[in-house]
């Protein structure tokens, strides 16, 4: 044992000083290697934790939300109308919502306002989110106004700012009280944005949908689930469209990584003879070899994804925000959950160090079971 | 020690350019002499020295090392032969460059698994003794061709093998060095080693401490006494 041990040892020493006598061409693959790592890392990194951030925040949300829509439009829901919703069976808790979109010209941004189910803001008061704590510089009790689409000013002290996590939704939300929402967007009393239901039995959503609108045509049901489906879908799109253009770039690694794995150079395979000659196994050979290609891949795979996670949840995915966020008015700058899927890094492993240190074998393993007298005609 | 029995080697079998390199070799060589093979480019003397050092197999023909047919052996056995039995100095030497000479010398040792600090005093005393004790850090490549000889020397040894085996060990050398070279084989010799070497050389063939020549043509012995 102590014997094998000693001959690994060797092995590895003598794979390290291998990849050091040629620094520059194992330099040269390692960085293109990272740097593909880095950009496949970064994509799934930030669309996983996207669709993450959202299953979080749709999980508190209701099962079903009803809009009314009048000339194939959303519109406000009228006084009498929850009334007829609540008749629906299987219908267990049912109330309206208010809230509404503001620009703020001053940040260029779009803000969200809503009056929260519960612990509202008291009238004058509002809680804000932490993009506008960032963008307008906001505190605790500092005052802030915002001019209405009527054209009046309205002013509001900041009763505190909500926390980062899920900043997804969080971070371009103002909160405020019913007074203050219903001053602010003119919204006639009894009048609401939309509905929120909740059904007592969870497998009965979908019917409770479909009496909703064979009762109430003009009412659009929106299922939770769906929702979740539609975010699904649109991140593994927009993921899509990366990763196709990123495919180029993959596909020029793949060949330089083929070429660089699969062809030997003179020098190696002379190399190899002179192992053999002097005594090496053919196994000890591909080891060595082999330890070579996993340890190119695997400080490729590890700092490329070191690096996309800083990238992805420090430094909010500068580099594919704009493509993989996709909301043209969501402004205000958000930063993500961490959140590392496990399956997700064995694919990543799967696809980027396996091929490479597999490529290596295979003209080794070629080079190794060749007789060693070549070496005494070189 | 070794004896080889109706050895021929063929390169290309079966090809247009089919080439008998080997033709019905006999060859009977003796513990602890140096036996010299002689002959002209293309003579075989090469071929044979692989097949002997179990570098490579012959077409036909059978290798006995101390009595033991090995010429049917598995590579892993080939191989674990090479490495206990013989040590090996190239013609062009075949050192891997970018590696000091001490890291060269060890190399064959690496599959013993044997401890560094062993291996290390092993190849020290080695360097000493062919006077090179002051390049043992240097990279290969920067040592003229005379030292590379050395090193290379010294890493046949590292083993401790009973045979040496050198391909031309002159042909790359000045008079002055191969001199130098005689110097060492003569030491070997002493050592109670078997030598077999390749050369033309007359410094080498027609050397004191050489104790039979084997001349070869086209594949061939042609003097076998």
């Amino acid at each position: 044992m102590k014997l094998w041990l000693a001959k690994q040892r060797y092995l590895i020493d003598f794979t390290l000083a291998s990849l050091a006598r040629r620094k520059t061409r194992n330099l040269g693959l390692l960085a293109v290697y990272t740097v593909l790592v880095f950009m496949l890392s970064s994509v799934t990194l930030y669309t996983h934790a996207l669709r993450q951030e959202a299953a979080r925040v749709l999980t508190a949300s209701p099962e079903v939300i009803v809009q009314r829509m009048v000339a194939g439009r959303h519109d406000l829901i009228p006084p009498g109308y929850i009334e007829k919703v609540g008749r629906i069976r299987g219908v267990q808790k049912i109330e309206g919502r208010l809230w509404g979109y503001y620009y703020d010209a001053v940040t260029k941004a779009n803000y969200t306002f809503m009056v929260p189910a519960e612990n509202a803001p008291v009238a004058g008061e509002i809680v804000v989110g932490p993009a506008l704590e960032r963008s307008r510089g906001l505190a605790k009790n500092n005052g802030i106004s915002f001019r209405s689409y009527s054209g009046k000013l309205h002013s509001f002290i900041v009763a505190d700012v909500l926390p980062q996590a899920s900043e997804l939704i969080s971070a371009d939300l103002v909160l405020m009280s019913e007074a203050s929402f219903r001053a602010f967007f003119d919204y006639p009393v009894g009048h609401y944005t939309d509905i929120a239901l909740s059904v007592a039995n969870p497998q009965e959503v979908r019917n409770v949908a479909l009496k909703l609108a064979a009762a109430l045509p003009d009412a659009r049901p929106i299922l939770r689930d769906e929702v979740l489906r539609t975010y699904a879908s649109i991140y593994d799109w927009r993921e899509g469209i990366v990763l196709a253009l990123l495919s180029a770039a993959i596909l020029a690694f793949g060949i330089l990584a083929w070429e660089k794995a699969s062809g030997l150079s003179a020098e190696e395979k002379r190399e190899i003879g002179i192992l053999k000659a002097i005594g090496w196994e053919t196994g000890d050979v591909i080891k060595m070899k082999f330890w070579e290609g996993l340890l190119i891949s695997l400080t490729a795979f590890l700092a490329g994804f070191v690096a996309a996670y800083v990238h992805v949840f420090h430094f909010a995915a500068a580099l594919f925000e704009p493509v993989l966020k996709g909301w043209a008015v969501l402004y205000p700058r958000f930063q993500l959950t961490p959140h590392i899927d496990g399956l997700q890094v064995a694919t990543l492993f799967f696809f980027t160090v396996v091929p490479y240190a597999a490529a290596v074998l295979v003209p080794i393993w070629k080079a190794a079971i060749t007789d060693p007298d070549s070496v005494m005609r070189s | 020690m070794i004896e080889v029995t109706g050895i021929r080697k063929a390169f290309n079998q079966g090809r247009d350019n089919e080439y008998w390199a080997l033709d019905g070799i006999d060859l009977h060589i003796e513990a602890k002499k140096v036996t010299a093979l002689r002959g002209p480019s293309g003579s075989g003397k090469t071929t044979l020295l692989t097949i002997v050092g179990c570098l490579a197999r012959p077409t036909e023909g059978r290798v006995h090392l101390l009595g033991e047919d090995i010429s049917g052996l598995p590579e892993r056995f080939l191989t674990e032969i090479r490495r206990k039995r013989f040590g090996f100095i190239f013609q062009q030497f075949n050192l891997i460059k970018g590696l000091t000479a001490l890291d060269n010398i060890i190399l064959p040792a690496y599959p013993t698994g044997r401890p560094r600090h062993e291996l290390l005093a092993r190849a020290e005393e080695l360097l000493a003794g062919l006077k090179l004790g002051h390049r043992r850090d240097a990279k290969v490549e920067w040592l003229s061709g005379g030292e590379q000889q050395r090193v290379a020397i010294c890493r046949a040894l590292i083993n401790d093998p009973e045979v040496v085996i050198a391909d031309e060990p002159t042909a790359n050398l000045d008079t002055h060095l191969a001199g130098e070279f005689m110097g060492i084989l003569e030491n070997l010799a002493d050592q109670d080693r078997t030598i077999l070497l390749t050369s033309h050389d007359p410094l080498v063939v027609e050397s004191s401490v050489v104790h039979r020549v084997v001349d070869m043509r086209d594949g061939k012995l042609i003097v076998h006494g």
